[in-house]
């Protein structure tokens, strides 16, 4: 390589990072009146979550649309900006940062996972912005994380396990075996669970952690057949959660005893197939067939599949809910103030944006939402690319599956 | 410009000084340049290790991450009330880290100790990942304080992004003075004798193993600095501050910045972090392309931007890798 | 803690899985750094490669057989690319130099298979032919695993044999005791370091190829499993082969025995075992004494 390449190489850089340095940097007083209303949307873009993401960044979008198609809120454009968090906290963090302090963002909706979303609520509280966050997580809602500008759009582990729990022991038995990833959500959810079936009268045979991503099920298997439980709990997430789903079937476990997870989300049916999923019972917040019975879940749906061609999935759903939220806060304030907006939201706390009634809890800002029991349809039964799982049950949402606040450390 | 490069080799540490009072004013916003603060800082504490000792460690996040947890968990658990204390809980675990994680992997030379002090690092890591108790597991630590400093009897508050800057800058420019005299004193001598040849440096009646050892901490001293601030700046320590991404990222910036150059690493984390806060607006292909940028580097630029322009510009001998 | 022969034998069994593919990992890994002092930091990539490679080449052919035997070997031609291209420039450099390429090879090929596979990873199950489990009486054994043994037991026995009865092993053995020698007697280094850094990476490409039906195929599976190699030689003795397959096998089995034992260990054993082994014998195992390299 000669030395003029070298050269031309620095000059390069050179040139790109002082356009950077100062792209972005133009001052407040050039933005006009009548600006945009930001709001800030940090998802795991990369990572293996991206499906879940590019659903939640399609519900968004839909959101913004449909404030936008009637005038904007407040007259104001709504402009949703969407960063990467990489699912990890420390750029997250950053993120947030940069859209607050950088793209002046007045509200910031998202987060997936929920070590990033704490990460991202740490700074939304510093910096006095409402954040609405849709990803799954005990702590959000709870002392010491949880603020008065700080909503949980989705459910925790603690609703989900108890509505789960609950339905399982009454109808699929109540000898349970959980195989549960040892980090906090997987911990989170065996905890509730134990309690649950306790509560129910049921009898746990046993519990199983396992390192998570290590999915080598295959010597805890034998011994768990052995025990005949009449429910398997799959506590594990993502692609552990088909891994070991695989190794029951390939065990014969699938037909000696019922299979059961706390969520089932859409993307794990379409990535495991119908094989993998037949009969596997699940709760889940929202799935697109509930268009056939409730109205706004139609409006919601019709938009997905005009815009983008696929039904909205479970993540993209609480993302279109919470810039709407956003959106109707700000109409109810009248202003685009944080603290105004989330007084405003308790104050009427009641919505429906695309399942039905849902409503913030006054105490821990918590979304009290319904839930459906489902269950995965098997090969042959499936109805197009989408329609892979049965409605059970509805469990209409109740305060008393959450902890109560005295729990969470608030008043 | 050769009357500059001068007064960049005599008087580096004051240049440091000016150019980074100026700095956030030539960032997009504030808490970019406050994360480049600390990264330099991060790399710079790599980089005595490395560039200066000839010892390159894979597994520095073991410090940064002590740092952060020590500051963290002073902070938001212990419960301390001074920020100087919580703040100087860091380096003091980090310190503690590298004097018994240098012991195991300094038995070892070369390729052996890189990978040797990955593995630590990676132990490290599971065991933060576990002991959800003290450090939040892979939730991270939350609900860090940034307690107002106690200056003289005023209380300056932090919480404002431009103030955090001003103060994590007077603690790294100390830290860049600090580094100063390390490698002014007859122990920086010996540093770079061991990374030139490490064998005469021995034959000349040095005990290197100490030299090193030494090195090790003062090192992990930097980076946990580092980490204690990012941990401020942060308000949450997470999980993956320990993992060998992090390690990884600090090598990639003082590379790229230039390895044994005093300012190298400071350039290198700019570069890093600018070029990737500005990218990642628009590709999610980031890690490719670093990836991409680093190996170029490798290859063809070994010394890294700093140390190339140093090596090419008159006068800039000086200001390289000999401050 | 039930810790009956029933309850404890699948966990030896599963270990002893894990404990091949460790085997082929680390013998791929001390090969190359045997004969060439070069640790390549990319040799997890690849493995995750020779998984992604596997199920591509069944999605074209329908035969897991077929894919299972091309995959090795197109990971294997990539080593070949990589020696000839990007290691060989380093040669006469800082010996750290190949360890930050390949770290940074390895994050390119990380993305690229994102890229090209997509971000969630793919599944990949293993043949109907292998897809049950053999009844030995006291305990099934899934078939497809004990495959695993069978095939990593006849790639080593191979490279075995190529290493002590072919001339070209030869040269290998003698090239990794003393290169300078082996220059001197008018031998081509280049061709041989180009060889086993080939090999190398093939045997890695084998074992993301024999795992991904067990673990699935995703970008990141890797990553941990490169460092815990490491530790298998840091443990077993860098250089030796021996050293690599007692060691990858004793680790394997410190991994399955702890999760059986205490789950919240299994992470951190492999690396306790390492500091022991710092502790008492620095050089590893079978390392040769007072090698402080």
């Amino acid at each position: 390589m000669t030395s003029m390449t070298r050269r031309k190489f620095l000059a390069a850089t050179g040139a790109t990072a002082g356009a950077m340095a100062t792209q972005g940097w133009f001052p407040a007083v050039l933005r006009a009146q009548g600006e945009p209303l930001r709001i800030g949307c940090p998802l795991p873009l990369s990572g293996p979550f991206a499906a879940l993401a590019a659903d939640m960044q399609r519900g968004a979008q839909l959101a913004q649309d449909e404030l936008n198609a009637k005038g904007g809120v407040m007259g104001r454009k709504v402009e949703v900006l969407f960063r990467d968090d990489e699912l990890k906290p420390a750029v997250g963090a950053q993120r947030t940062k940069e859209l607050i302090e950088n793209q002046k963002v007045q509200f910031v909706v998202g987060g997936l996972a929920a070590h990033v979303q704490m990460a991202i609520n740490e700074q939304t509280k510093k910096s006095k912005v409402l954040f609405i966050s849709t990803s799954q997580s005990d702590e959000i809602s709870a002392k010491p994380d949880t603020s008065p500008i700080t909503f949980h759009e989705a459910l925790n582990p603690t609703i989900t396990c108890r509505v789960m729990g609950s339905w399982v022991a009454q109808n699929l038995g109540k000898k349970w075996w959980i195989v549960y990833a040892d980090y906090a959500w997987g911990k989170q959810c065996n905890a509730v669970l134990q309690d649950t079936l306790a509560k129910q009268g049921g009898t746990l045979l046993g519990a199983t952690p396992y390192p998570l991503g290590s999915a080598e099920f295959s010597a805890h298997l034998p011994k768990i057949q052995a025990a005949k439980p009449d429910v398997f709990m799959n506590v594990a997430p993502g692609a552990d959660n088909v891994a070991l789903h695989k190794q029951l079937k390939s065990f014969g476990m699938d037909k000696t005893m019922k299979l059961a997870q706390p969520l089932l989300w859409i993307s794990y049916l379409k990535e495991g197939g119908p094989e993998v999923y037949n009969d596997v019972y699940g709760a889940i917040n929202w799935y697109w067939e509930l268009e056939s019975s409730i109205p706004s879940a139609k409006k919601f749906v019709d938009a997905s599949l005009k815009k983008f061609n696929i039904p909205p999935g479970d993540y993209g759903a609480y993302a279109y809910s919470g810039v709407l939220e956003v959106g109707r806060g700000v109409e109810l304030a009248k202003s685009t103030d944080s603290e105004a907006v989330a007084n405003a939201l308790r104050k009427n706390p009641v919505y429906d944006h695309f399942k039905g009634k849902q409503w913030w809890r006054a105490c821990d800002n918590k979304a009290m939402q319904d839930m459906w029991i489902v269950k995965g349809r098997g090969p042959g039964k499936t109805k197009g690319d989408w329609g892979l799982m049965d409605m059970v049950a509805k469990v209409a949402a109740d305060e008393k599956y959450d902890r109560t606040c005295a729990e969470k450390g608030l008043a | 410009m050769g009357a500059v490069t001068a007064f960049l080799s005599r008087h580096p540490v004051a240049a440091f000084g000016v150019f980074f009072a100026v700095f956030p004013f030539l960032m997009p916003y504030k808490a970019l340049a406050s994360q480049v603060l600390i990264f330099g800082l991060f790399a710079l504490g790599f980089n005595l290790l490395y560039g200066y000792t000839g010892l390159l460690s894979f597994g520095h996040a073991a410090y940064y991450g002590l740092g952060a947890y020590g500051t963290g968990i002073a902070l938001a658990k212990l419960k301390v009330s001074s920020l100087w204390l919580g703040l100087a809980a860091g380096p003091l675990l980090a310190v503690v880290g590298a004097v018994i994680i240098g012991f195991f992997c300094l038995r070892r030379r070369g390729i052996y100790f890189a990978m040797l002090t990955l593995a630590f690092a990676q132990l490290l890591y599971f065991v933060a990942f576990h002991m959800a108790d003290l450090t939040g597991g892979d939730d991270g630590l939350r609900g860090i304080p940034l307690l107002p400093v106690n200056l003289f009897g005023w209380k300056i508050d932090l919480e404002n992004s431009l103030a955090f800057y001003y103060f994590a800058f007077v603690i790294v420019w100390a830290a860049v003075a600090g580094l100063k005299r390390i490698l002014d004193s007859p122990f920086g001598t010996v540093l770079q004798a061991i990374r030139e040849n490490g064998d005469r440096a021995s034959a000349c009646g040095y005990d290197i193993n100490r030299v090193k050892h030494l090195s090790f901490v003062f090192s992990a001293f930097f980076a946990g600095l580092a980490g204690g601030l990012d941990a401020l700046r942060l308000a949450v320590v997470p999980v993956e501050s320990l993992y060998w991404v992090t390690s990884g990222q600090v090598v990639i910036m003082t590379l790229l910045g230039g390895a044994g150059t005093f300012f190298g690493p400071f350039v290198g984390a700019g570069t890093y972090l600018v070029l990737g806060d500005r990218l990642a607006v628009f590709t999610e292909r980031w890690p490719l392309v670093i990836g991409l940028i680093f190996m170029a580097f490798v290859l063809f630029l070994p010394k890294g931007i700093w140390g190339t322009l140093v090596d090419k510009l008159p006068g800039g001998q000086a200001a390289g890798a000999k401050p | 803690m039930d810790v009956s022969l029933a309850a404890v034998l699948p966990q030896v069994f599963t270990g002893l899985v894990l404990g091949m593919l460790f085997v082929l990992l680390a013998v791929g890994l001390s090969l190359i750094f045997g004969l060439m002092t070069v640790v390549n930091f990319s040799h997890g990539a690849l493995y995750m490669l020779g998984a992604y490679f596997t199920v591509f080449f069944l999605t074209y052919t329908r035969s897991f057989w077929v894919a299972l035997a091309v995959a090795p070997f197109i990971v294997g031609a990539i080593g070949l690319l990589i020696e000839r291209f990007l290691i060989r420039r380093l040669y006469g450099r800082s010996p750290d130099d190949p360890l930050l390429l390949t770290f940074g090879l390895s994050l390119v090929l990380i993305e690229t298979a994102k890229l090209i596979w997509g971000k969630i990873g793919l599944t990949l199950d293993p043949p109907r032919e292998l897809g049950g489990a053999v009844n030995l009486g006291f305990m099934a054994f899934p078939a497809y695993r004990l495959f695993v043994i069978a095939v990593t037991i006849v790639v080593l026995i191979a490279l075995w044999a190529f290493l002590t009865r072919t001339n070209v092993g030869l040269i290998i053995r003698a090239g990794s005791r003393d290169p300078l020698m082996v220059r001197a007697l008018g031998i081509d280094l280049n061709r041989i370091w180009l060889l086993v850094f080939g090999i190398g990476c093939g045997l890695a490409g084998l074992a993301g190829a024999l795992a991904g039906p067990m673990r699935g195929a995703y970008a990141d599976m890797g990553v941990t499993m490169v460092i815990e190699s490491f530790v298998v030689i840091v443990v077993g003795g860098m250089g030796s082969l021996l050293g690599a397959v007692v060691a990858g096998l004793l680790l394997g089995q410190v991994v399955g025995v702890t999760t059986f034992l205490a789950p919240k260990l299994a992470e951190i054993m492999v690396f306790v075992v390492m500091a022991l082994v710092l502790l008492i014998r620095p050089s590893g195992i079978f390392g040769e004494a007072g090698l402080a390299e």
